[in-house]
């Protein structure tokens, strides 16, 4: 039964995030969240990686050292997607931040309902 | 028998579901910053527990070392506190709790944690042509790729596509089986460093231009 | 003129127009680590392949050497010390190293990134070398992004002090 702990967990981060996305109104709490969203992901695919053998021995790091010839090694090829996806996710909160910060400057405030409101009076005033 | 790597795992990340709650439901933003650095670091133990070391490194050095200060610049040119809201939004919590009910169930049929049958351990993309896969591909050498000389390796080092020269086997995907990915990867952090220039660089220039300081 | 400070006693609280460059404790800590910082950074790059490293946290590490020292000195000195241009170039350069050591593999006869071409007869030394290019341009491209990335919000025309 613990052996599911790992995907139960990953999702359970992945819909805090998603929480986080679309009940909060800020949106540098909506850009963290995004980020919480992303390392679920991440867990779920690692945890895919582990390796042990039917007699028990844990997998090491797949890394060939003098210590781990021939041991069983964990697979790889998730641990590289992944490395991948963690610098994507921290350049997308790099943009994610620039454009709040040029959203505070042009109406002066980072919650979701001011922001929709001025841009409603806005409209209004234009017709 | 119990798997060493699970008892630790478990409590970690029990810790790491609990910081995840905070950072969603405080609202002091510099409070859910900081709380964001404590969940990297504490994703990096996960990953450091889980024998993927270089995926703990750059989270640790990425997650809690440039998000941070990435974030805390942000609250230094926008607000520092959110506004005050109900802490439980209904029907998002709902929503949530159906489908994480729902993903669970759907965990049935994964292979546990460790599991040596596991497919990814086993099956190769188009590695048996008797069995009729979705993608057959022609895994292998491109015909006109250079030979591999086996028979020239490092010494004491084994004998592979890279005469013992890598021994990490991760760095070793990353940079030559899976160069291409690496490749484009770099042009996306280039293009996140090119629309923060874009974005927040040319308002400095316009605001000194009309205060003067500038001819 | 602070007299009422006794002269031989390490304040770490600040006063209200004060650089974190004027406190003694935070001064030297930064300008003995800096070095060590940027050694190591160098060092996780060089190391990529012989154990946990490589181009991207290695460029991390680096970049975190620049940003301690615009946090403690301020930004406009880090700008003073290294050009903009730099950063800018560098952001660049990486991307193209990377590309550059795919296309010398094509010019030497193989097909795109096939990195054994650049040495025909041993082509896992070739390989080899490719691998390292490849990282040495990893690294100058994240720890130029990374730095640049800093030094676009700590941007002091517009920060103030908000409750």
């Amino acid at each position: 039964m613990l052996g599911y702990f790992n995907y139960w967990l990953a999702y359970i981060i992945i819909l805090i995030g998603f929480y986080g996305v679309i009940a909060r109104r800020n949106l540098i709490k909506q850009a963290i969240a995004l980020g919480l969203f992303q390392t679920g992901v991440f867990l779920f695919f690692v945890t895919m990686g582990v390796y042990r053998t039917p007699d028990g021995t844990p997998g090491v790091a797949p890394v060939w050292t003098d210590a781990a010839k021939t041991g069983p090694f964990d697979n790889p090829l998730p641990h590289v997607l992944m490395l991948t996806a963690i610098v994507v996710s921290v350049s997308t909160l790099a943009v994610a931040v620039a454009i709040i910060v040029n959203i505070q400057r042009k109406y002066g405030t980072i919650e979701e309902d001011e922001i929709l409101e001025a841009d409603r009076e806005a409209y209004r005033k234009d017709r | 028998m119990v798997n060493q790597v699970l008892v630790l795992d478990v409590f970690l990340l029990l810790l790491v579901a609990a910081t995840a709650i905070a950072v969603v439901t405080v609202r002091s933003l510099l409070s859910a910053t900081i709380l964001m650095g404590i969940y990297s670091l504490l994703m990096a133990l996960v990953w450091s527990n889980m024998h993927a070391l270089d995926v703990g490194f750059t989270e640790a050095s990425v997650g809690a070392g440039i998000s941070t200060i990435l974030l805390l610049g942000a609250l230094v040119l926008t607000k520092r506190f959110a506004k005050r809201e109900p802490i439980i939004h209904v029907p998002a919590l709902v929503i949530c709790v159906v489908t994480g009910l729902l993903l669970i169930y759907g965990t049935a049929d994964m292979p546990k944690f460790g599991d040596p049958n596991a497919p990814i351990h086993h099956l190769r993309v188009g590695q048996d042509p008797s069995k009729k896969s979705l993608l057959l591909q022609n895994v292998g050498k491109h015909p006109s790729a250079a030979p591999r000389d086996k028979g020239h390796a490092h010494e004491g080092h084994p004998d592979d596509d890279f005469n013992g020269h890598v021994p990490n086997t991760v760095t070793s995907l990353l940079a030559a089986y899976r160069g291409y990915d690496t490749m484009y990867e770099t042009t996306v952090i280039f293009t996140a460093g090119l629309s923060m220039l874009l974005l927040l660089r040319r308002r400095r220039d316009d605001d000194e231009i009309r205060e003067g300081r500038r001819s | 003129m602070r007299e009422h400070e006794p002269p031989d006693e390490v304040r770490t609280s600040m006063l209200p127009d004060e650089t974190m460059s004027q406190q003694t404790l935070v001064r030297v800590v930064a300008k003995m680590t800096i070095p060590f910082i940027l050694v190591l950074g160098i060092y996780v790059i060089l190391h990529g392949e012989l154990g946990p490293g490589g181009g991207f946290q290695g460029g991390v590490i680096l970049a975190a050497g620049f940003i301690l020292y615009g946090m403690v000195f301020g930004a406009d000195e880090l700008r003073r010390r290294i050009p903009t241009v730099v950063f800018d170039i560098g952001m660049a350069l990486g991307a193209l190293l990377y590309a550059g050591t795919g296309l010398a593999s094509l010019l030497a006869g193989g097909t795109f990134l096939d990195y054994g071409m650049l040495q025909p007869t041993h082509a896992g030394d070739g390989e080899a070398l490719g691998m390292t290019l490849v990282e040495y341009g990893v690294g100058i491209t994240v720890c130029s992004v990374m730095t640049t990335i800093y030094l676009m919000v700590s941007d002091p025309a517009d920060s103030k002090v908000e409750g």
